[in-house]
């Protein structure tokens, strides 16, 4: 509409049409909340005069929203922790208020951000349902509520454009904004609508904390921006494309280092905060997949990147060349940038500026300068082509190399590249092994397999193990391979198998497009060639001692190329990466596209235990001030299966996985004690070539959506798979998870003919004092053997049988802003998830009851009771053991410890028994910590 | 790997396409020692010296006159009886040169020579010093594309390592070498993607295990005779392919194959006496492709 306008008069108008104090409040707050600009741009929205009334409102903002905040939620947002909070906020709480702010908020804070929209309407569905629990406490503002998320649901695209427009904060914008309030205003519906925009705006406040993020790009510049503190990896990878007016991005990615000081790509299916722990967030945009042909790329511009990232590579060493390679690239680098080789212009020293190598002496730039001239009259992208010609013949190009140790402990390297995967030592390829020739890629802890075809008559498939330096790394290599493999072998990447099977492990898949998708979309770029500026490899060159070339792995430069090269850059996270995990899941696929020659059932077991950060836990504990959490463990003891399962096995938490003549046997050990090393799975498979989902059994805990984990965040479930004999068939029982299931991943293996059912749980015994709730939840598929007749085949022992039961860790996914500070009240908010259906009998034959006790016992801050359940069912007597743990205290405990010991407790009392069910339920009280 | 720049310009990052390529050759006269006591894996025929050297100049005249290369010849060093086989003191590939060390102590004298005439053609002179490095010229066989170093009596671990510095573009791959003196005892190159091979457990073995190692698929071609699978393949211009194979008088089965290259221009080499000494075609010379006149 028209100008700026003064605060007050956007109050007054609102308090007009709304004519109600609350609706003051509100406008009042919104004006706290917002910001300078955002109040401004509401103002101008009304168009109305004098803004000086505004800044003064402004000034207090905090502290009236403390004071409004109690009057209106006090009864229902004293007992919800922080994170309903805001979604409460949304729906229930003060509506108005929210309202108010929301608009200005979110015009402020709004970059531009597509996966905010998407977010944003979420969460009003996820606030009608949180709203329940508040509804019973407050029915009148339901009703609102209600009211207001039907309008929200219209409104929300508007609400949406406004968090855009406010981040970029433009005039315009704002006007056509500002218009659509005012339209919005005059009616009495259009009031609702203001406070539910408003109410997706106070959302936005919230989620609106941005983390300030940079990024190294490859000419060496740094591109700045703030990210949603939610917002997801490709959230952060458009941008930077888009900066870069890059089209076929899916070559690139984004780099950035754990605490460690390895490198991690980011994975842009989850959240950003989830991979890296630290901040500030800092990353490197470099090339992930280096096109064998680079000649196919359609666009100039992309030929230009990956011409930059060799330039990297090569002068940091990451890639070896011989000295004419260097010198010719090098001239090819000049013509590019330089143009003809102008014999005035070009004096001796225009060269030194440059760096083609790693060790660059006088005779190599002399040499440049020689093969410099020669390239007269060829274009930058002519250049660039003929760079790209040369580079992409060396050996090393697109070798991802990492450090390991044979099965003899020698040290060697592995290299994961577009064709597969190269051993070397010492420089000295000394093995190759195609992905056509592996079937199976997994990593346990810290060992990485691979298990290849049989060789020309031979008759067995044999797994080859590396030991790499830590269980992140086996990971890192792993998850490196997966890529790879789908990246240059597959059309399509395989979609991860629902849930209905079981998997253990990382479920983690490539979830880009494909070089074969790449390639047919930049088929379909029709725009013309972009321009772009050359920016001088000089800065590049510069930078190497700094943050783009950073990353680099300079233990591997200096183990595998005689270069030599400076330190790799400042570029330090301090954080841990943590949630890289993508559980995606997808156990194999079928590279040529026959499915038949994996027929083996695959029992393998991949035990994934998620950890909580530390950070978070603590953060968490200390606002809490009582907790109480509740540990159901379920036993049940089947004779058979006891028989099988060596129980001291499951006490240990050990489990055996089996695994037939197909199936990478890996052992997994709970990994309760790495608590240090956050929720990075230790164990993750990838079947490259393979078979019909029937043949595998998995347990799949279903990655949470985003929206979901922000109302779940505080549930924790733990999945354990039951197995029960009958007969001659091995019987699985699959138990419904939880749609809220986190992070957790079983799998389930079942044997040859005889009953071998292996069962994984993964643990995370860290389990969150916070308002969490553990589920055990067994899920049952059934098997049969029959369908699988080559599992026999198999050449291990039949049967091996234990059981793991893994707590994981819901904490990781709730966000808990550390920086806010907690906000002096209090809520107490208790989620209680019924676990699903557990049926101890499986097969629903319920069995005969022999007996049933109860037993309590009490301690310092546990109290325990036991209720013991025995039945017969089709001649198996089964116990059954329920315990309920109680365990009482404040911040000081340690839940985590407490829960773990519980359950250890247990399994150390009823050795036999396998613990099939885990139920924690959480009562916290919590200081609120600000939002999420 | 159809390259842009096949006329390569310096020869940055060659590719299969530049296999043969040659424009240079350096060999070495025999001396009369070598009769008595040139190594050889088993004791046999008493070579016929004449006979051999007149061998020799036959080979040395079809690099020279038929093929138009120059040819740097150096004299015998009786000193020295195994000289005559060049090839296992340098390793060339483009512009850069390596000086092996080569795995008979007998035979280290021989790399001075062959250092100062590579030196005069202006070569990137790599020397392998290191003492636990032994490196013959034989254990290396150049695709085009990447190296195979046998490893073998004559050749180990770190003068692969050497190798593999010093040709950083391309990939180095080791493979163990049974039963025979050399890798290239019973293969080569017969082209651009080609490897000829022996027809032994041994030599078929190895292939495996070089193709399992690679990137590249290369087309065998496969002959009865070990000894025969030794070729050498030269890409002159003006004559296209050629081959310079065993004779069918010596191996007739194996040149039976050979002959069915129809492209190739067949050149066959008669090699009896040098032979007796596990002297093979390529042993007696250093080919050269200078592109440039650095």
């Amino acid at each position: 509409m028209t100008t700026e306008v003064g605060p007050e008069t956007e109050v007054k108008k609102e308090s007009e049409q709304l004519g109600a104090d609350a609706v003051n409040e509100k406008r009042e707050e919104a004006t706290e909340s917002q910001e300078n600009q955002k109040s401004e741009k509401t103002l101008s929205e009304e168009a109305q005069s004098t803004p000086s009334p505004e800044l003064a409102t402004q000034s207090s903002p905090s502290s009236q929203k403390k004071e409004k905040d109690p009057p209106e939620g006090k009864g229902i947002s004293r007992f919800i922790p922080p994170w309903l909070k805001k979604q409460k906020s949304y729906s229930l709480v003060e509506p108005k208020d929210e309202a108010k702010k929301k608009p200005v908020e979110e015009r402020q804070a709004a970059e531009e951000r597509e996966s905010q929209l998407p977010e944003d309407i979420a969460q009003p569905k996820g606030n009608l349902e949180e709203a329940t629990i508040e509804s019973q406490q407050e029915t009148k503002k339901n009703d609102k509520e209600e009211e207001k998320h039907s309008v929200s649901s219209a409104d929300t695209q508007p609400a949406k454009e406004d968090n855009k427009e406010s981040e970029a904060e433009k005039v315009a914008n704002e006007q056509e904004e500002q218009q659509k309030v005012e339209e919005k205003r005059e009616t009495k519906e259009v009031q609702t609508a203001e406070i539910k925009l408003e109410k997706a705006p106070q959302k936005a406040l919230k989620k609106i904390k941005t983390v300030p993020c940079k990024v190294m790009l490859l000419d060496g510049t740094e591109y700045s921006c703030d990210l949603e503190k939610r917002a997801k990896g490709q959230v952060l990878f458009d941008k930077v494309c888009e900066q870069l007016n890059l089209l076929e991005k899916d070559y690139f990615g984004l780099l950035f280092q754990d605490n460690s000081d390895q490198k991690n790509w980011l994975d842009s299916s989850k959240e950003i905060k989830r991979q890296i722990r630290s901040l500030p967030w800092l990353f490197t945009f470099n090339v992930k997949f280096y096109p064998p042909d680079p000649s196919q790329l359609t666009e100039d511009i992309t030929r230009y990147f990956l011409c930059l990232q060799l330039r990297q590579d090569i002068a940091s060493g990451r890639l070896p060349c011989s000295f004419v390679t260097h010198a010719l690239l090098g001239s090819y680098t000049l013509q590019a940038e330089l143009g003809d080789y102008d014999s005035e212009e070009h004096n001796n020293h225009y060269i030194s500026e440059f760096q083609f190598a790693p060790n660059q002496t006088k005779e190599m730039e002399d040499k440049v300068v020689e093969l410099h001239k020669t390239h007269r009259s060829l274009t930058p992208a002519q250049a660039d082509s003929h760079f790209l010609e040369n580079a992409k013949r060396l050996s090393m190009y697109g070798v991802d190399l990492h450090h390991a140790k044979d099965s003899e402990g020698v040290d060697i390297m592995l290299g994961v590249c577009a064709n597969g995967l190269l051993i070397y030592k010492d420089r000295l390829r000394i093995n190759r092994f195609a992905w056509a020739k592996i079937l199976k890629i997994s990593y346990k802890r810290s060992n990485f397999y691979i298990k290849v075809r049989p060789a020309e008559l031979e008759q067995f498939e044999s797994t080859i193990g590396f030991k790499l330096p830590n269980h992140r790394a086996a990971k890192r290599l792993w998850k490196v391979c997966v890529e790879h493999h789908t990246f240059y072998r597959l059309v399509s990447p395989e979609q991860p198998p629902k849930a209905k099977f079981l998997t253990l492990g990382s479920k983690f898949r490539y979830s880009g497009r494909t070089q074969a998708q790449t390639q047919q979309a930049s088929n379909l770029i029709d725009r013309p060639a972009p321009y772009f500026e050359r920016t001088s490899s000089k800065r590049v060159s510069r930078s190497l001692d700094g943050a783009p070339v950073g990353i680099t792995d300079q233990s591997l430069l200096r183990d595998f190329s005689a270069a030599t090269v400076g330190p790799a850059g400042d570029i330090v996270f301090a954080g841990e990466a943590v949630g890289q995990t993508k559980l995606k899941n997808g156990e194999g696929r079928d590279v040529n596209g026959s499915p038949t020659k994996i027929p083996q059932l695959e029992l393998t077991q991949d035990e994934k235990s998620s950890h909580e950060t530390l950070n978070i836990v603590e953060e968490k504990q200390q606002a809490e001030v009582g907790i109480e959490e509740t540990v159901v463990i379920d036993e049940i003891n089947r004779g058979k299966m006891q028989a099988v399962t060596g129980a001291g096995e499951t006490r240990k938490v050990e489990h055996l996985s089996k695994k037939d003549s197909s199936s990478l046997s890996s052992d997994s050990s709970s990994s309760s004690s790495s608590s240090s090393e956050s929720e990075d799975e230790v164990v993750g498979e990838y079947q490259p070539h393979h078979r019909a989902a029937e043949d595998i059994i998995r347990e799949e805990q279903e990655e949470n959506e985003d929206a979901k984990r922000k109302e779940e965040c505080a549930t924790k479930v733990i999945q354990s798979v039951e197995t029960v004999q009958e007969g001659s068939k091995v019987t699985v029982e699959h138990t419904q998870v939880t749609a809220k299931a986190l992070a957790q991943e079983n799998a389930v293996a079942i044997k040859t003919g005889e009953k071998n059912v292996m069962e994984e749980g993964k643990q995370d015994l860290r389990a969150e004092d916070e308002e969490e709730q553990l589920k055990i939840n067994g899920d049952g598929s059934h098997v049969d053997i029959d369908v699988v007749p080559q599992i026999i085949c198999c050449s291990e022992p039949p049967v091996v049988k234990t059981e793991m039961v893994t707590i994981s860790d819901a904490t990781q996914r709730t966000e808990i802003s550390t920086k806010e500070v907690p906000i002096v009240q209090t809520e107490t908010k208790t989620i209680t998830y019924e676990s699903p259906q557990f049926d101890g009998s499986s097969g629903g034959d319920a069995g005969v009851l022999l007996s049933a006790q109860t037993i309590t016992s009490e301690s310092v801050s546990t109290t325990t009771t036991t209720h013991i359940t025995k039945t017969v069912k089709g001649g198996v007597s089964e116990t059954r053991i329920e315990k309920r743990i109680v365990i009482t205290g404040d911040a000081d405990i340690d839940h985590d410890q407490a829960l773990a010991q519980a359950i250890k407790e247990a399994k150390e009392q009823h050795p036999d028994m396998s613990v099939t069910r885990v139920v924690v339920h959480k009562e916290t009280e919590l200081a609120e910590e600000g939002e999420e | 790997m159809a390259g842009l720049s096949s006329s390569s310009s310096g020869g940055g990052g060659g590719g299969g396409w530049s296999l043969g390529r040659c424009s240079h050759a350096v060999v070495r006269a025999l001396p009369e020692s070598l009769r008595q006591h040139a190594l050889r894996i088993e004791k046999g025929q008493e070579v016929d010296f004449a006979r051999a050297e007149r061998e020799h100049q036959l080979y040395v005249a079809v690099l020279k006159s038929k093929l138009g290369l120059q040819v740097l010849e150096l004299p015998a060093d009786e000193s020295l009886p195994d000289c005559v086989f060049v090839e296992d003191v340098a390793v060339v590939c483009e512009e850069t040169a390596l000086i092996t060390r080569p795995g008979a102590p007998s035979r280290r004298k021989e790399v001075d020579a062959m250092k100062k005439a590579l030196e005069s053609l202006n070569l990137n002179i790599i020397e392998m010093t290191d003492e636990n490095a032994t490196l013959d010229g034989g254990d290396v066989l150049f695709t085009g594309r990447e190296f195979f170093v046998g490893l073998s009596k004559r050749t180990n671990q770190r003068g692969a390592e050497i190798l593999a510095d010093t040709f950083k573009d391309y990939a180095v791959s080791t493979v163990p070498v049974y039963d025979s003196l050399h890798l290239k005892s019973f293969c080569s190159m017969a082209g651009p993607n080609l490897i000829a091979i022996g027809s032994t457990e041994a030599a078929q073995k190895t292939l495996k295990t070089m193709q399992q190692m690679s990137d590249h698929r290369y087309d065998k071609l496969t002959v009865p005779d070990d000894a025969a699978a030794n070729c050498i393949y030269l890409n002159i211009p003006g004559k296209g392919h050629v081959l310079l194979h065993r004779a069918p008088e010596e191996y007739p089965e194996s040149a039976k194959v050979f002959e069915k290259l129809k492209d190739h221009m067949l050149i066959p080499i008669t090699n009896t006496e040098m032979e007796k000494v596990d002297g093979l075609l390529t042993c007696r010379s250093v080919l050269i492709n200078k592109t440039s006149e650095l």
